[in-house]
């Protein structure tokens, strides 16, 4: 993917690449720490439909909302010949014990039999977390188990 | 009442009622700078409400108002980006410079002012306003678009022409000779490429001299700086507003921006302050007879600003509404234009119409500007829509 950055004197940078379809997306973020997500217009190339304050927060929890399926997707892809083996992202929710506790706290290995193969944070990959990785509310766990070990791993990440 | 509670009194006066035409100003979305300069002709010689106490007080802190103006003004971009505007946008910073700058020398010269009242005057119908500029594009959501870098490199080069354009102008208001007017240019350029140099190599020296982890501390520090460079330059008769600027330019990264945010709402208020003086030593009388030559240099100079814009963004492969856009953007005149009318009228070697003409002006390019860079689409839109209404050879070309 080509991403064109663009400085914007005074404001910040710009950064963007054109889709298949040459509608552009992208995001300037200002000096001040703004994100504005933009979509440029169908008709007119040069101008934005849309320009979206997003806080630190909302980006990061949109890029965890692109990113994650597509790893998830993959891994479902790599264990396709092992049956019984399934790929899930399990969030951490604001309410969640887990919320600035180690994932070794959890117990989910020894309670489930569960992996967590990666950790989606601000659209980036932790992969392979090990025991004192540091868990926040919005985290995207990628937990690969068994159907019913992925369920109760989920329910122990709610209610501990 | 006995003097200083007379004077606090006048002074939270005037204040509160920039507050409230600031306010009047974000309500109908325009720039509060002719509110500004309208208070000041109504609070000033020969107008409704004259003030007399806090005339020491205000002219000192207009004053400080330039400054800061011009501080925030070299702070805005660092070394690097007012390189690389010089480069990618010299052709069209200097089409800007001759296209707009000439209306303004030519009206000085028709009306009998001088070479100098005509340097005065192109300085005033070149620049545009950064402040109102990159608060249009932002309101707009327009800094996504294709076409705002164009907008923004030529408020780079702008930025580096007053660089240049300061240190001559001062030197002609103090009336040197030729000579010496073309030795104010050689220092000024060594002085810019210097300062240049020093803030790509050395700039992290200069932000160590002023930076601190403690708000309170940097502030006084940055401020006390600005103060320093503007008094000392002022003493060598480069103007103070030409050491400020240079030392915004000096200063860079983190500490610049930690520096901006700081100093911005004493800027806001300090140049209040200072567009209310300007307003205040123009007696309000004096616009009428000047009025037509104001609309008239509006007019061009908002059409000429329109084709600066457009080309350069033609040139860098721009579609014809983002060209449309570019240009109006960059239509709004402001601050800067009567920073330098306040220059020139600070040293007395202009005629007093000058100043009149200079707020005519403003007042009606401050509004045009952000109106213009607002219904500019649309109208583009329709002129296109009828266009390619009408059979024509190169409609390929319409979307």
């Amino acid at each position: 993917m080509n991403v064109e950055v663009t400085p914007l004197p005074g404001i910040g940078v710009r950064k963007d690449f054109a889709l298949r379809n040459g509608r552009r997306v992208g995001v300037v973020t200002q000096r001040d720490g703004k994100i504005r997500l933009i979509v440029s217009k169908p008709d007119d190339p040069d101008a934005c439909l849309a320009e979206l304050y997003l806080t630190a927060d909302e980006a990061s929890a949109l890029a965890n909302l692109l990113g994650a399926p597509q790893l998830v997707a993959q891994l479902t892809e790599e264990h396709r010949d092992l049956p019984g083996i399934h790929t899930r992202q399990i969030p951490v929710r604001d309410d969640s014990v887990f919320d600035g506790r180690p994932l070794g706290d959890t117990g989910l290995r020894t309670r489930t039999g569960v992996s967590v193969v990666a950790v989606m944070r601000a659209g980036q990959i932790h992969a392979s977390p090990s025991p004192d990785f540091t868990l926040t509310a919005g985290d995207l766990l990628v937990a690969v188990g068994t159907a019913e070990g992925l369920e109760h791993a989920k329910k122990i990440l709610l209610h501990g | 009442m006995d003097h200083p509670a007379l004077e606090l009194v006048e002074l939270g006066a005037v204040f509160f009622c920039l507050g409230l035409l600031g306010r009047l100003a974000g309500k109908i979305g325009m720039s509060p700078i002719p509110l500004y300069l309208l208070g000041g002709l109504a609070f000033g010689r020969g107008g409704l409400f004259p003030l007399g106490d806090i005339d020491e007080f205000t002219s000192l802190a207009g004053e400080v108002g330039v400054v800061l103006l011009l501080l925030l003004l070299g702070l805005e971009y660092t070394a690097a980006e007012l390189l690389t505007g010089l480069r990618r946008s010299w052709l069209a910073g200097l089409l800007d410079v001759v296209l707009n700058a000439a209306p303004g020398a030519a009206v000085a010269l028709i009306l009998g002012w001088g070479p100098v009242g005509a340097l005065v005057m192109a300085g005033v119908t070149y620049i545009s306003s950064s402040g109102i500029v990159a608060k249009v594009l932002g309101e707009l959501g327009r800094l996504g678009n294709r076409e705002t870098p164009v907008v923004l490199s030529i408020l780079v080069f702008e930025d580096l022409v007053m660089a240049l354009y300061l240190p001559i102008l001062a030197a002609l208001l103090i009336g040197v000779s030729f000579l010496g007017g073309l030795a104010a240019v050689g220092i000024s350029l060594t002085v810019i490429t210097l300062v240049l140099v020093i803030a790509l190599r050395y700039g992290r020296f200069v932000s160590a001299i002023v930076d601190s982890p403690d708000r309170e501390v940097f502030l006084l520090k940055v401020f006390g700086a600005a103060l320093l460079v503007a008094g000392f330059a002022s003493a060598m008769q480069v103007s103070a507003a030409v050491g400020a600027f240079l030392l915004g330019i000096a200063i860079s990264g983190s500490t610049a921006e930690n520096a901006t945010k700081m100093l911005e709402p004493l800027r806001d208020l300090f140049a209040a302050v200072f567009f209310v003086v300007f307003g205040l030593n123009t007696d309000p009388r004096t616009i009428p007879p000047v009025l037509l030559y104001a609309a008239l240099l509006a007019a061009v100079t908002a059409l000429t600003k329109i084709a600066t814009g457009w080309w350069a963004a033609h040139w860098q492969g721009i579609g014809r509404l983002g060209r449309a856009r570019a240009g109006a953007a960059l239509v709004a005149r402001g601050e800067f234009s009567i920073v330098i009318a306040g220059l020139a009228v600070s040293y007395a070697a202009v005629p007093e119409d000058l100043a009149a003409l200079a707020t005519a002006y403003v007042l009606i390019m401050a509004v045009l500007g952000p109106i213009a860079a607002r219904f500019v689409e649309p109208l583009a839109r329709r002129l296109q829509r009828t266009r390619s209404a009408q059979p024509q050879p190169d409609s390929i070309m319409a979307p």
